[in-house]
């Protein structure tokens, strides 16, 4: 037999649907966005499509593509050595990249394009779903659907025990509301919880971000052994501060190196690098503290850190009349994992003329082929090999001018540019009168000073990460209704709804069904 | 200290391991091979009966019809191989950290290690869990034995003390969690790449059935029609799990790995931090790490959005994965960076 459908007919059915999706809505995902008319709906409809999730995916890998130039090419704030190499290497290609600021992946335009609308999209979906999700945490769980069993997992029987008492027993965990002789129970509001606060903490991530970008100050500084910096911005040889920065805020502290040590395994690889410092937040350096890498030292919001290290000859310049024009300690900067290092040295007021020697140390020296070189980063058998000039160094001329670097254009060498190899304690007699001793070696270390205000909430957005994503993956939303049908025995209806692993829930559902037919087998 | 024959004894164990693990393959492959024999014994009768009972046009059932499958002994073999295998790999774990006399995942050697380590690792719990049938090992065994040889063959290093930069209580809490993160995303991807053929051949084998001279569009010219054809190596799909398994398998790999991995990069930012004075810089491996991580939570999002399900979302998977893939391998050899150890 077919009855004819009537209107009425299909009110009813499409009235039930609506309560069934009422009912079966676990998710505050919302609805997709529909074109309407008037003047805010194409402005509507783009602020929903916006914060539509196919367009926050389609964000989502936008960004993972615009990461990967900045994982393959070089990176101008974190080398810019090997950014010029490669302008170098690559003539045509190199400006047309950098043109495309692909140098600069993570400040360029179109990546912070993609994220800033990406965030905007979030916050778009953020708002109105912790609204919801907060008007949900005060409501009662939904009606029973009409028909249980077009649910996922259904159960019916007939009794004659008291089942909605044992289903509040049975359900004593989850969210329960009794009304008349049905039974609603909703359990896991904490997963939605859980996706908000990891998607708020993002939010959070970036904010704290955007502080330590706009606020923070990263100064970094040579020391030699026996000397030592403040931390001001004068006394930094590289400062990089963000754009909102005030000096004012720098911490004020000095800081003095009374002793680097490092050791190497037999075969030259590190084992330990430790900067023995003192430190005072006064000109007085009192308290005693070992630097080392993974172990900075903290002052204020201020933290130094060891970053590198290499050796500095201690060097005696007398000109041609006899006068000490030059006693100090020369950082040369290593270039080989060896500490084959090059070195310059300026004595600017020698007279008649200025002096100036170019060279390279090598910690434990070999020579090879007339050429010599280090073996070993350790200090077993430094040697100082330097090439001598006379004239005009060229440091009047105004132009800045780098203390690692010798401009030879006025300068003329001693004994036709031949080096000579000097040992600790060895002194080379220059032709004409004057002389160079290399006393004693020591070593420098580079410190940087951070200041980051942004670190401890980006500290707490990571925190707020980590445990969202836990909740909003492990916790399990689902529903339990159970309706009674009164009668000589009455009918027991049972249905369940889970939105994620419904295999488990399954298993679960199976078991409440038994609690409440316990006695009646 | 580093203890030269401790370490030896470590590298020897890992070579029976890998070979304890290839056994178990086989095994697995054998179990699989008698399935279909089987099967198509099936199919063959299940046809002649339908020719029979009928008495219309032949009809040829579809193999894959057939799901369910005898317990077989080499497959059962395979398994206590497996676990075997997976104890021998356990003391050569164990015994590489007591040569160097620290944690045994020091460098990218015994790095590889312990990632294919935790992959069976989580191939067994999956097996032990129902959630898989134990066959799809010959699929994760052949991965994970090509992967240990390149391992202890191209990145072999003998055991000894870290870098300074490495010296820090961090290396246990930070390279675990990638350790356990990157096990598990490779054993999903092999199970999504797994689901992709398997969904293939469902979606050839209907299209067959319903008309063997069935055409579809081009892969690359979308415009020319093409005839279907069932080949290597869609065919692997019929001994597969069905794809919902596999669907869902992925799913709940990759949803214990994302948060492990999340908190590696936390752990690995904080180091960053008390090492080289912040927490994050856009180094190549952290740029890597962070997409590696936006491409699985793409993957998470497009598992729940309409239109992304199934095949787009199976893809993300293994594109992620490749991701990983570059962080570790392309990351350490090829590009300069403060990862550039061992």
């Amino acid at each position: 037999m077919t009855a004819p459908h009537t209107a009425a007919d299909t009110a009813a059915a499409s009235a039930e649907q609506v309560q069934l999706d009422e009912a079966t809505r676990l998710s505050t995902q919302p609805a997709a966005p529909q074109l309407r008319a008037g003047l805010l709906g194409p402005l509507r409809f783009a602020w929903r499509r916006l914060t539509s999730m196919r367009t926050a995916l389609l964000l989502l890998f936008l960004l993972a593509l615009a990461s990967v130039p900045g994982g393959f090419l070089p990176q101008r704030r974190l080398n810019p050595l090997r950014v010029q190499t490669y302008l170098d290497d690559h003539p045509t290609l190199g400006p047309l990249l950098d043109r495309l600021q692909l140098f600069d992946v993570f400040t360029s335009a179109w990546f912070s394009a993609v994220y800033l609308l990406l965030f905007i999209s979030l916050c778009g979906c953020l708002l109105p779903r912790t609204r919801l999700h907060l008007r949900a945490l005060r409501a009662q769980p939904p009606a029973v659907p009409r028909t249980l069993a077009r649910l996922p997992a259904s159960d019916s029987w007939e009794t004659e025990d008291d089942v909605l008492a044992r289903a509040e027993q049975a359900l004593r965990r989850w969210r329960v509301v009794r009304r008349g002789s049905e039974l609603s129970a909703e359990r896991g509001y904490l997963r939605e919880t859980g996706n908000l606060v990891f998607h708020l903490s993002l939010v959070l991530l970036l904010v704290g971000i955007a502080i330590g970008a706009f606020r923070g100050f990263t100064g970094t500084v040579l020391v030699v052994e026996g000397t030592g910096f403040s931390n001001t911005i004068a006394s930094f040889d590289d400062i990089k501060p963000g754009r909102r920065f005030h000096p004012s805020s720098l911490v004020p502290f000095n800081v003095q190196l009374q002793d680097f040590r490092a050791t190497y395994a037999p075969d030259g690889k590190a084992l330990t690098f430790d900067a023995m410092v003192r430190w005072g937040r006064g000109q007085a350096v009192t308290t005693p503290y070992d630097l080392r890498v993974n172990h900075p030292l903290a002052v204020g919001g201020a933290k130094t850190y060891l970053i590198g290290h290499g050796y500095a000859p201690v060097v005696r310049v007398k000109d041609r009349t006899g006068a000490v024009v030059l006693e100090q300690p020369m950082p040369c900067l290593p270039q080989t994992p060896q500490f084959l290092s090059t070195c310059v040295i300026k004595a600017p007021d020698a007279a008649p003329h200025q002096l100036g020697f170019r060279g390279a140390f090598t910690p434990t020296t070999v020579t090879e082929a007339g050429r010599v070189g280090s073996s070993y980063p350790g200090l077993v058998r430094p040697v100082l090999t330097l090439v001598g000039y006379s004239g005009d160094l060229g440091l009047d001329g105004g132009a800045p001018q780098s203390v690692y670097a010798l401009d030879t254009t006025s300068l003329k060498a001693f004994d036709n540019g031949q080096a000579h190899a000097l040992r600790p304690g060895q002194t080379w007699q220059l032709p004409g009168g004057g002389s160079l001793t290399y006393v004693d070696t020591k070593e420098w270390a580079t410190f940087q000073v951070t200041q980051d205000p942004g670190k401890v909430l980006a500290l707490i957005a990571a925190v707020g990460i980590v445990a969202g994503l836990m909740l909003s993956l492990f916790v399990r939303r689902r529903r339990v209704w159970v309706r009674v049908v009164p009668g000589t025995p009455s009918t027991v209806e049972v249905g369940g709804l889970a939105r994620t692993d419904p295999e488990r829930f399954q298993a679960e559902f199976a078991g409440i069904v038994a609690r409440l037919r316990e006695r009646d087998e | 200290m580093t203890d030269k024959g401790l370490g030896q004894l470590g590298d020897g164990l890992l070579f029976g391991a890998v070979i304890i693990y290839a056994l178990a393959m086989l095994g697995f492959a054998g179990e699989q091979a008698s399935r279909k024999a089987r099967q198509s014994v099936t199919a063959v009768r299940a046809s002649a009966q339908v020719l029979v009972g009928s008495g219309g046009p032949p009809v040829t059932l579809p193999a894959e019809t057939v799901t369910t499958f005898a317990p077989s002994r080499a497959g059962r073999l395979a398994l206590a191989l497996t676990g075997l295998g997976w104890l021998v790999h356990l003391v050569s774990i164990v015994t590489r950290g007591f040569a160097a006399d620290r944690v045994p995942w020091g460098n990218m050697y015994e790095f590889s290690s312990c990632v294919a380590f935790v992959a069976v690792t989580a191939f067994l719990v999956l097996v032990a869990r129902r959630y898989v049938e134990r066959s799809l090992g010959a699929f994760v065994m052949l991965p994970v034995v090509l992967y240990l040889g390149l391992a202890a063959t191209k990145l072999y290093t003998a055991a000894g003390p870290l870098v300074p930069a490495l010296n820090s209580y961090w290396i246990k809490i930070h390279v675990a969690a990638a350790i356990t993160a990157s096990g598990a995303f490779l054993l999903s991807g092999v199970v999504a790449v797994l689901y992709l053929v398997r969904s293939r051949y469902d979606e050839t084998a209907a299209l067959l059935s319903a008309d063997p001279r069935a055409t579809r569009r081009g892969w690359l010219r979308r415009r020319r029609q093409r005839p279907v054809r069932l080949r290597f190596p869609v065919t692997l799909g019929a001994q597969l799990p069905a794809a919902p398994v596999l669907d869902r398998v992925s799913y709940v790999v990759i949803a214990f790995a994302f948060p492990v991995w999340t908190f590696a990069v936390i752990a690995g930012a904080i180091w960053a931090e008390a090492a080289w004075g912040r927490y994050w810089g856009w180094d190549p491996k952290e740029t890597w790490s962070f997409i590696t991580w936006v491409l699985y939570a793409g993957y998470l999002h497009a598992r729940a959005t309409a239109g992304w399900k199934g095949r787009k979302a199976a893809w993300v998977a293994v594109a992620a994965a490749c991701a990983l893939v570059i962080d570790y391998y392309v990351v350490n050899i090829f590009v300069v960076g403060l990862h550039s150890y061992a």
